[in-house]
Formats: C-alpha cells, structure tokens, sequence
C-alpha cells in the first residue's frame, strides 16, 4: 500500500465519521473555542462541561513511513477559572506496526477576573509519551521529522517524562480571536535542557450574528482561520534553526447539539518539517455532565 | 478530621453561591459599559436567534425557561429587569469567574447582543418575578 494510499484511507475514515455525526438533530450552534488544534486560545471549558475530542494526525514524510495518529482528549471545566483535560494518544505506521505511546494530563488556568484587551492564561502539563508519539501536539526543542524514520519497536524505548509550561494570550477584536503561546518543556527523567516552542493563530466566525432558524451549513456555523506553530530549539540553542514550523489554514464546523468538527491542512516550512500534516478533529460536549452526579434539583 | 473540614467547606461554598446570585456584579459595571445601548434592541429577529443562543449555551444551567436551577440564578427577575442592556452585556463578556459564571467574550459580539435582546423580551413579560 502506497503512502498516499495509506493517509487516504485515515482520512476517508475521518470523513466517514463527519457524515454521520451530520445525522444530529439541527438547531443553533454558537461555539466560543477558536478552530485550533495546536494553540490555545483563552477560552476555557465552561464549568461542568465534559468534551470528548478525538483528534487525527495523518502524515507522509518524504524519508520516513506514511503514519495516522490518534489522539482522544477528555476536557473538564472545574470552574470557571480552571480546566483540566487528559489524553490519550497512539499511532499507527504503514509497513510498521500500531502502538500507544502514552498520556498527558493538563490543567489551565485564569489568573485574572475580567476581560482585558489581552487575556492570560497559565498552562501545566505532566507528559509521559514515548518517542513513537507522532501527535504533534506541540513542537519544542530541535526536533526533525528525521526522527520518525526509526521503527517503532526502537521508538517506543525511549520513555520521556516531563513538564511543560505555556503562557496563552488571547485577544478578541471585532470578532476575530488572537491567540499566542509561548512553551517551555523539561524532561524529568533525564538531564536534559529546557526546551521551548511557540504557536499563533488568528480566527474569525464566518458569521457574527445568529440566525433564528435551524441550520448547518451556515455561515454563523463556521469559523476559519490560520496557524502557525514550531519549535524554539533549547536553552543552549535558541532559535527558529534545526527544528521543525508549519502554518496552516483551519476550518471549523460548530455543529448543532454539541457537536464540532475541524480540519486542517499544516505545511511543512523548512527541511527538518514533513511536507504536509493533515488534521481533522471531531468533538463532543456534554453540558454539565457534573449534574449527572448531583440530585435532581 | 473530614468532618472538621466539611463544614467550613460547606459554609464557603454557600457564601460564594449567595454572592454569585445577590447581583454585587453590578456594582462592578463600569458607567460608560452600563450606558452602551443594544443595536438589536426592539428586533423580534434578534430575539428569536438570542433565544436559539439561549437555549444553546445558557440554559444547561439557567434552566429551559430562565428559572433558574439550584445555586444558578434565575435570569426572569426583578434584577435582570432593572439592569441596563449595557449592564447584561458586560456581564456576558466578562462573567464572574470566581463565582461560577463563565466569560462569554469567545462568543462574537452581536451575538451577546442578541442574547441581551431575549433576556430583556423575557423580563419585559408581565410574570417577572421580584
């Protein structure tokens, strides 16, 4: 099976699970959350909300074997100021094998109460992956895609353990979101330095009023916008050299009931990056799941 | 040594949820916020999709008909009535989150407008509650 063949059919698949989550019952759909899948805006989970995102990478590098990676993240608003999510990611490789390479648990948090012209949020993670991870959810240190053209069984031996920091800025101006992260990675299970990373992203609605009627394909549906995202090198080396950046346009459908989903093509921007990533996202919201543990009131 | 941390526990959370529906945020609106007029005031159209929002995005916990649900205050009173549009729409963009209510500011603005334009239609109704 070819390589084109192979990120083909993960994405028809993707496909396929789009229309029939189309099948929902059609009503309004606003959606604050911006269509990104790298950066972080400053919107949070409301509080009690549980959203369940399955989120695909598909990918054929050039020097290294086509590959389609999974992530499902679950994302709990505590309160208004605080959300916590965990993941859960694997992979799969043509002409290698499918494996899991491990979890993340995050916590985000608003130190301000107000909404200001630039809004910061603070960002922890404890990351326990392998070096088979193929999620992209964020690029630090002097990474190549070069990396991923090792077999998984050897991938899978270098455990990595570490904490990463983001600070999130976010503005909102005429409808449009701005976001910017900035990242810092350190392993804890071995010596090595601080990494860091950063992504931007901008988006807008397609529309900015809601209409009365039910809809889908409205243009108060949608939301399109562009990323951009790479890695910083390490304490030692620091800079947009030897590491990996990619921007793309992101488009979102914020379905009724709940539903969301989103794609995007990433283009490789240097040597070290695969030519193109290709995302979808496919999410969930189950409002105030917490009343499900509460009395009837 | 639970019990011991239970009742303080028990006594904040209620300070919090009394503070959260005692409309104090108000005091916090700005003037000139307070004073912005609703472009969709009077709009039946605005009305019906800020009630499609409502439904959408509001009423998990403000309840189908704006009633309210437990310590999630009723948005049909007296004190939704004499706020200000200006009033209602900061209270969207910027929430209290410290007490529970989320910042809508992701939503556009027109949007919140158009919420702000279904709660006024619902506290101009003559079964508004003191």
């Amino acid at each position: 099976m070819s390589a084109r063949l192979f990120v083909t059919r993960w994405l028809f698949a993707a496909g396929a699970l789009a229309l029939i989550l189309l099948a929902a019952p059609r009503t309004v759909r606003a959606q604050q959350d911006p269509p990104y899948f790298v950066t972080y805006s400053s919107v949070l989970e409301e509080p009690g909300n549980l959203e369940i995102e399955n989120q695909e990478i598909a990918a054929a590098p050039k020097n290294a074997n086509a590959f389609f990676a999974p992530t499902v993240e679950f994302e709990y608003g505590v309160t208004a100021w605080w959300t916590t999510e965990a993941y859960l990611q694997g992979q799969s490789t043509q002409h290698d094998s499918t494996v899991f390479t491990g979890f993340r648990f995050e916590n985000r948090f608003r130190p301000l109460p107000r909404d200001y012209w630039i809004n910061p949020v603070l960002y922890v993670e404890y990351e326990d992956v392998n070096g088979a991870d193929k999620s992209f959810l964020e690029i630090t240190g002097n990474d190549s895609i070069s990396n991923l053209a090792v077999p998984n069984s050897r991938l899978r031996k270098e455990v990595e353990r570490s904490v990463e920091g983001k600070l999130i800025l976010s503005s909102n101006a005429k409808g449009w979101d701005f976001s910017e992260n900035i990242i810092g990675e350190k392993d804890v299970n071995e010596n090595s330095p601080w990494e860091f990373g950063y992504a931007v992203a901008a988006s807008r609605p397609l529309s900015l009023t809601a209409g009365s009627g039910p809809c889908i394909f409205c243009r108060q549906n949608l939301a399109a916008g562009a990323e951009l995202f790479g890695g910083l090198g390490t304490r030692y080396h620091f800079g947009l050299q030897q590491t990996q950046h990619y921007a793309g346009p992101t488009i979102a459908l914020n379905m009724p009931s709940d539903l969301s989903l989103k794609f995007s093509p990433e283009f490789g921007l240097d040597d070290n990056a695969a030519g193109v990533l290709w995302r979808f996202g496919a999410s969930y919201e189950i409002q105030q799941f917490r009343d499900w543990f509460r009395r009837a009131r | 040594m639970k019990r011991f941390l239970l009742a303080p526990s028990l006594l904040a959370s209620a300070a919090l949820c009394f503070a959260a529906a005692n409309g104090s945020w108000l005091r916090k609106v700005p003037a000139a916020e307070s004073q912005r007029v609703n472009p969709f005031a009077g709009q039946p159209e605005a009305v019906a999709a800020g009630r499609s929002l409502f439904l959408e995005n509001c009423a998990r916990c403000h309840g189908a008909e704006a009633q309210g649900k437990g310590s999630r205050p009723p948005l049909r009173s007296d004190r939704i009535a004499h706020a200000t549009d200006g009033d209602l729409a900061w209270m969207l963009k910027n929430g209290e989150v410290y007490k529970g209510m989320p910042r809508w500011a992701g939503l556009p603005e027109p949007e919140r407008w158009q919420i702000v334009a279904y709660l006024r239609s619902l506290n101009n109704a003559p079964e508004v509650q003191p």
